[in-house]
């Protein structure tokens, strides 16, 4: 199987004058279609991992390959094409915009790189908003939605433009342990169903082993990486 | 840009107080810079009109020792030529006399005019208050003033006496008011050909009086230098109103530097406001921003959502400015009389210069909103998104 994603001797140091090192020697790629935790302390590098893989963050040394394609050569502007395009974010909090319905908030990646919406699109938002059993509140206010509905207009959202990675760092952070268990179900469905690659970030050592691989990062470094 | 645009509308929409107080603000400082600039252009305006509105603007006088110019109709026609910004032309004889009535004497300047072209610049038609312009041969016109002094009326018989000695007797066919109280005392107005006669200077003129259209009477200067340039300068002195009001007009341009300062500075202060108010919003609004950067959208485009806020704060303050501006000026034309139902205020309501405010207001808004479009495209997700 290829990889989708592959990091090589990245580290991260943060400051100038009192200097950081937050990743040491990062080696560790994704395979396409699968579907992983990291797991970690808090403190322990796993979101600063999660970012540098999404290109929001950029390592201090090492480099970054999604689909082949090294990411250090790229514009600014390139890269905010190749998140819009191939990579999903979903994090701890929300992120809906709320001056926009959650029917509005699943289209805009698909906005943000096209001019208007086609109705091909509009019906794919329609189908994810019912794949993750919002059919019914997707005309309400990002605002008028309980904390569940919120997150899953997240993932929603982060499937609109059919990416190729999704990347979550404690996507259910935030919710209740009944909400929790249906996140991971849909993550896990969506997985199947879409073939989408999957890294997910949570502390949570249960919700960890519902995953294919686990990764734990301690003090910056990979400390354990097995395949269930 | 639509996306840009639509999310500028909701942020401006989704907190409804804060646009409608900065709209006001805007509103505020573009009525004033409305109603300011009306009342000067109209105080302006009718001062001028007051000063020259109804004497020459430009007048052309013979430089030989006689003070006459002859040959004065192909000169007349030279000058219709030279300069289209010319509205009338009046020729004019001028001569100092002595008037004589009921065992009373005083000095006279007698001007002899033809009567519809002086009509133009004097709106003499219209000042007369009894009898008619001079027709024919001997009548004369004298002001008011001499009416009450030497109780005169329509009809009644004046001598007047000469430089060279004569006595001209002269039949009084009306009587003037031209506002000034100098002129009505001083002034006897006949006919050219009477004043030719009179004064046996045949057929010829002391000097050519003109005024220029309204929009111009600011470029008299500029008119006479071309008049200057297609005449024959050794002949002819040229003169015109600004030289000869030269403190009313270094008050003027003091009038219109002032009011033009007060515009200026109204409007920095507004686009000062409105930066500083729409730098906030993008801190306010930095969680939306980090997640549309995560996604994909690009500096420009999240810039540009600023830029709009900018341009649609602008042209809705300006709306309301232009609204309240001209409410203003209304009100103060309709309820601010004299006792004869005149505006105490005069204002100018030009619609070239309401529409520049507007498009001023539109431009300070956008220009304002550089700054906090530039700090939007400084704003990096991953800083957002690590302190949430």
């Amino acid at each position: 199987m290829e990889n989708i994603l592959e990091l090589k001797n990245v580290n991260k140091i943060y400051g100038t004058t009192v200097k950081t090192q937050v990743l040491t020697e990062i080696n560790v790629s994704f395979a396409k279609g699968s579907f992983s935790s990291i797991i970690g302390q808090s403190g322990s590098g796993k979101s600063t991992l999660l970012n540098i893989m999404g290109t929001l963050d950029t390592p201090t040394s090492g480099e970054v390959m999604i689909n082949g394609i090294k990411t250090d050569k790229l514009s600014k502007g390139k890269l905010a094409d190749l998140r819009n395009k191939k990579i999903g974010f979903v994090f701890q909090f929300h992120y809906l915009l709320p001056e926009f319905t959650a029917l509005e908030n699943v289209l805009m990646p698909y906005r943000i790189g096209n001019s208007s919406v086609t109705a091909e699109i509009q019906r794919r938002a329609k189908e994810l908003m019912a794949l993750v059993g919002l059919e019914k509140v997707m005309n309400n206010n990002a605002t008028r939605m309980s904390g569940g509905q919120q997150q899953r207009t997240a993932i929603a959202r982060a499937l609109l433009n059919n990416p190729e990675i999704i990347l979550a760092d404690e996507p259910t952070g935030n919710l209740d342990s009944s909400s929790t268990e249906t996140i991971y179900n849909l993550l896990r469905d969506i997985n199947e169903k879409f073939g989408t690659t999957f890294i997910v970030i949570t502390h949570d050592r249960r919700i960890a082993e519902k995953a294919d691989r686990i990764i734990e990062i301690t003090d910056g470094k990979i400390t354990l990486d097995v395949y269930k | 840009m639509k996306l840009s645009f639509q999310i500028a509308v909701r942020f401006l929409k989704s907190n409804l107080a804060q646009t409608l107080i900065i709209i006001l603000g805007i509103g505020i400082g573009v009525s004033v810079q409305i109603f300011i600039g009306s009342l000067i252009t109209g105080l302006q305006k009718s001062l001028i009109e007051s000063t020259i509105g109804n004497s020459s603007q430009i007048t052309i006088s013979a430089k030989a020792e006689s003070g006459l110019i002859s040959d004065y109709q192909t000169l007349l026609q030279q000058v219709a030529k030279t300069d289209r910004r010319i509205e009338f032309i009046s020729p004019t004889l001028d001569n100092a006399a002595f008037l004589k009535a009921g065992g009373k004497s005083q000095s006279l300047l007698v001007r002899g005019f033809e009567a519809n072209k002086a009509n133009s610049i004097y709106n003499l038609s219209q000042r007369i208050t009894e009898g008619n312009f001079p027709k024919a041969q001997g009548e004369v016109l004298l002001g008011v003033a001499l009416k009450t002094e030497y109780g005169l009326s329509v009809g009644d018989t004046i001598e007047l006496i000469t430089p060279d000695k004569r006595t001209v007797p002269c039949k009084i066919s009306g009587f003037f008011d031209l506002k000034v109280a100098s002129i009505n005392s001083g002034w006897c107005i006949t006919s050219l050909i009477n004043a030719q006669s009179i004064f046996l200077t045949g057929n010829q003129i002391s000097s050519i009086e003109m005024q220029v259209f309204d929009t111009q009477v600011f470029a008299a200067d500029e008119v006479m230098s071309t008049l200057k340039s297609a005449l024959s300068k050794d002949q002819l002195k040229f003169t015109n109103w600004k030289i000869q009001n030269e403190s009313l007009l270094s008050g003027l341009k003091g009038q219109s530097i002032s009011s033009l300062m007060i515009q200026v500075f109204v409007m920095i202060s507004v686009l000062l406001g409105i930066a500083s108010v729409l730098a906030i919003t993008v801190m306010q609004k930095s969680k939306q921003i980090g997640i549309l950067k995560a996604m994909g959208i690009k500096n420009g485009k999240a810039s540009l959502i600023f830029l709009f806020e900018g341009l649609i704060l602008g042209v809705f303050g300006g709306i309301a400015g232009i609204s309240f501006g001209l409410g203003l000026a209304v009100s103060f034309t309709k309820f601010a009389v004299n006792a004869d139902g005149t505006p105490v205020v005069a204002l100018f309501i030009d619609p070239k210069f309401i529409i520049f405010s507007g498009g001023i207001a539109v431009l300070a808004c956008i220009f304002a909103s550089l700054i906090p479009a530039r700090r939007s495209s400084k704003l990096n997700p991953i800083d957002i998104i690590r302190n949430n």
